[in-house]
């Protein structure tokens, strides 16, 4: 049991790396009641850089997302089987604390969901529940999470309104900074732009190359362009399997396999 | 309707196509498109939802008219008729409603028979109340139309509320000051009629308050001279029963002090009479003090009636009743209905929304959940009474028995919370209204999107404080709506309350000076209840009447405040949980 519980719960979390985590899928399969969603998947992601996840609708790279910080629990009559670490620990092992791994784990999701309260309660949340109640980390890391997501300058002399008063593109932005105000080491991104306009995705983007190095990024994106202008590392799914894993020169330029050439360069999905 | 017919080809079909044609006529091709055209644009289905919409909204309308008129013209002082009948009688009295009706034939004389007859056999009628029920034996009198020989409204003529027997109307002759006979002045009479009512309250604040204490402590005595006995054995107890033997004797002592009092002013108050004439000639002597308010309905000017017309309002609201529930307040019983719905409030709010909560957060979504999600829903259709039978039979004979051979086994065989009470009365109708709160929580929790319990677990929040710091504060106002709906059903539930510990007269407030203050065992009076009672059991229900009218107008009006304040709480709590710290 002992070297399984990696995750132990602290008052305070405790950051263990600068420069983010590895992540390593090895053999993971997934099963939605009888469907399988995701077949033999294995996985290496960098740490401290941007791997993109693409592929057609329901290809399952979304699942394969919510594995790495367990969103998919909240499924009824789903199974898995395989491995999933974190810098080399199992995350599905048995006695994982799985709040603890959430919180090394930012995520913003494909439509801004801030909380109905305001844009210092949204993001100070991830401290709060932490147990964090002293003034000033608080109102420190408000400044640094609204800096590192480009939104300080805009939300500075409003801190105290409510965050459902913001346009779309500065919600998604506020949930960035939600996901970077208890400093994790893995951000997920699940099609963080698909509900953007294009001035509004740019800055996202431009935010993404920012946290590159600080994070490990993981995104998911049904913009090829978006996935190269972004990503490191991209990794092709379709139908459940992964096709194709390299950096995303070669992915986009020179892919290996004839269905990823397929896709990147427009002729399906 | 045509230009767009002929623009449009006709639908088809062999005869559609054989009539272009054949003639080309625009007219039978019009006939067949209109039907189509309709039942496509869902025309007449909006008719009916229209019309359903505006037959609730006029129903609604005419009974909230029909409460508000006859609710607020009941206490508008109104003129006093003398009427000389055809057989020489004569009755003096105000006018109460009027109505057609069929005679007998056989009592008329010929001339009237005809006006009858040619009528279809109906006459008018005009209900008087004569009042005076202790020198008529009833307070009403019809006046068929062809009875009337002359109607007056003499100058002279009073109308009295009293303090007992109801209402009188006459004239007044003569009155005793101190003992003095004089003649009837007004100034005098007035300033003696305030003085004798500040005996009267005196004597009343007396009976109730003090010697009403001293009884209570005496109870209380006795009663822990019993307990002792039983916990302690008659000979250990003894010493107990002696002190407290002592400290009864002195509260007696104090108590034949009062009576003393009590019997000084009523004697001094028997000097004060005034001596009142009924359109008969027949006469009574009360004493001033049992005049309550008096006016001389004939003369009197528009601000004085305005005057009177909040006075009795006033009393209304502020007093106790008297004559059997027809006359003076409803003050315990507005009392009673707030303390009631509150308490109510205050039991079925954690319980339904704790309840709601496992349903739907926790529990696993299976068919177990679902029976017991059917089974709440089929709560909320189970008539009240049964409820009120329930109540009485678990939380009064059960746990308030059970409860009384525990703590209060001294009073035995007297039940103190094994019987009707308030605290039972609010806990059935906590379990009444239940299912509301229950429905409209979960409602509110699955209205709540999947993405901000996603957002949040995110964060590294644990599941209770997602629900507690997302989850409800989002469902907060739904949660709201649905205790707003069970407590306006509580309040006017009447029902099951009359098993449960509503009565028509209760001898004290469930709160009161004396310790513990509140008395959660007491029964207690509700505005629901007393229009039933007034309306339909008391001797005299042409009397009480307008009372139920008043009594429903008063009991929409605090629903409605009730119901204002928790919807502004509601909004305040939406504000507040928008922008709110934690």
């Amino acid at each position: 049991m002992q070297d399984t519980i990696e995750f132990e719960p602290t008052a305070y979390h405790i950051k263990k790396s600068n420069e983010g985590a590895a992540l390593d899928i090895k053999d993971f399969n997934l099963w939605y009641g009888e469907k399988q969603a995701l077949f033999d998947n294995n996985l290496e992601i960098q740490k401290g850089q941007v791997t993109a996840l693409i592929g057609p609708s329901g290809c399952g790279k979304s699942t394969l997302l919510r594995c790495l910080n367990r969103m998919n629990d909240l499924v009824d009559d789903l199974r898995i089987e395989g491995q999933i670490t974190v810098d080399g620990f199992d995350i599905y092992a048995k006695g994982v604390d799985v709040i603890a791994l959430r919180k090394r784990m930012g995520m913003v999701f494909q439509k801004p969901n801030p909380f109905a309260m305001s844009i210092y309660d949204n993001i100070t949340y991830p401290l709060r529940v932490d147990g964090v109640t002293k003034k000033s980390i608080l109102d420190e890391t408000v400044e640094r999470a609204l800096q590192q997501s480009a939104l300080w300058d805009e939300a500075k002399d409003r801190l105290n309104d409510s965050a459902l008063g913001l346009s779309g593109g500065q919600q998604q932005r506020l949930c960035i900074a939600r996901a970077v105000a208890s400093d994790p080491e893995v951000l997920l991104m699940d099609e963080p732009c698909s509900a953007l306009d294009p001035i509004a995705t740019a800055r996202i983007e431009d935010l993404i190359e920012e946290l590159k190095g600080t994070y490990t990024i993981v995104i998911v994106t049904h913009s090829m362009a978006q996935a190269a202008r972004v990503s490191d590392n991209t990794a092709f799914m379709y139908l459940g399997r992964l096709i194709e894993y390299g950096d995303t020169d070669t992915i986009f330029t020179n892919p290996r396999k004839s269905r990823t050439n397929d896709y990147v360069t427009g002729r399906f999905g | 309707m045509t230009s767009y017919n002929e623009q449009v080809p006709p639908a088809s079909g062999a005869a559609g196509l054989a009539g272009v044609a054949a003639r080309d006529t625009v007219a039978p091709r019009a006939r067949r498109r209109f039907s189509a055209d309709l039942s496509a644009l869902g025309e007449p289905a909006l008719w009916g939802f229209g019309g359903a919409l505006a037959l609730g909204i006029i129903m609604i309308a005419v009974f909230l008219a029909a409460v508000l008129y006859n609710g607020a013209t009941t206490f508008w002082p109104k003129p006093i008729d003398r009427v000389e009948l055809t057989d020489g009688s004569v009755i003096a009295g105000t006018e109460r409603r009027g109505t057609i009706f069929r005679p007998q034939l056989g009592s008329l004389d010929d001339e009237t028979r005809a006006e009858v007859e040619a009528n279809d056999g109906f006459a008018f009628r005009t209900l008087y109340q004569t009042a005076n029920f202790d020198l008529y034996g009833d307070d009403f009198q019809w006046v068929a139309d062809y009875e009337v020989e002359n109607i007056t409204q003499p100058e002279d003529f009073y109308y009295f509320e009293r303090q007992t027997w109801g209402v009188f109307i006459g004239r007044i002759v003569g009155m005793t000051i101190d003992g003095q006979e004089m003649d009837y002045d007004p100034a005098v009479f007035s300033r003696e009629q305030a003085a004798a009512r500040d005996r009267f309250r005196e004597i009343r604040r007396i009976e109730r308050r003090e010697i009403g204490g001293i009884n209570y402590l005496i109870e209380r005595e006795r009663l822990a001279q019993r307990r002792a006995v039983i916990r302690q054995g008659e000979e250990a107890a003894a010493a107990d029963i002696a002190a407290s033997q002592a400290r009864i004797a002195e509260l007696q002592a104090e108590f034949q002090e009062l009576q003393a009092r009590v019997n000084e002013i009523r004697a001094q108050d028997r000097n004060f009479t005034v001596v009142l004439e009924e359109v008969g000639g027949r006469q009574i002597t009360p004493e001033i003090s049992q005049i309550v308010r008096f006016f001389p309905a004939n003369t009197i000017g528009f601000l004085d009636k305005l005057g009177i017309y909040f006075s009795r309002w006033w009393e209304f609201v502020s007093a106790e009743p008297r004559e059997a529930n027809t006359q003076g307040g409803v003050m315990p019983a507005i009392f009673g209905t707030v303390a009631m719905t509150l308490l109510m409030v205050v039991f079925v709010a954690p319980f339904g929304v704790i309840t709601a909560l496992y349903l739907r957060e926790y529990a696993k979504q299976g068919r177990v959940t679902s029976i017991v999600r059917i089974s709440v829903n089929n709560l909320a259709g189970v008539p009240s009474i049964v409820y009120g039978v329930f109540g009485l039979g678990f939380f009064a004979y059960a746990m308030g028995g059970t409860i009384d051979q525990l703590f209060y086994p001294e009073a035995l065989p007297n039940p103190t919370f094994g019987k009707g009470g308030i605290l039972w009365a609010s806990l059935t109708l906590a379990l009444l209204t239940v299912p509301v709160v229950i429905v409209a929580t979960e409602e509110a929790l699955a209205a709540v999107p999947r993405s901000m319990r996603e957002g949040s677990l995110a964060c590294g929040a644990s599941k209770w404080q997602t629900i507690r710091y997302v989850v409800l504060p989002k469902a907060l106002p739904g949660i709201m709506t649905g205790m707003i709906l069970a407590m306006a059903r509580g309040a006017g539930e009447v029902a099951p309350l009359m098993l449960v510990g509503v009565v028509k007269l209760a001898p004290a407030l469930p709160i009161d000076g004396f310790a513990p203050f509140i008395h959660l065992d007491r029964s207690f009076m509700h505005l629901g209840f007393h229009i039933f009672d007034v309306g339909f059991q008391s001797r005299n229900s042409e009397a009480g009447k307008p009372m139920v009218f008043v009594t429903t107008l008063l009991l929409l009006a605090l629903i409605v405040v009730m119901n204002a304040t928790a919807i502004i709480i509601r909004n305040r709590l939406k504000r507040k949980y928008a922008t709110g710290q934690f």
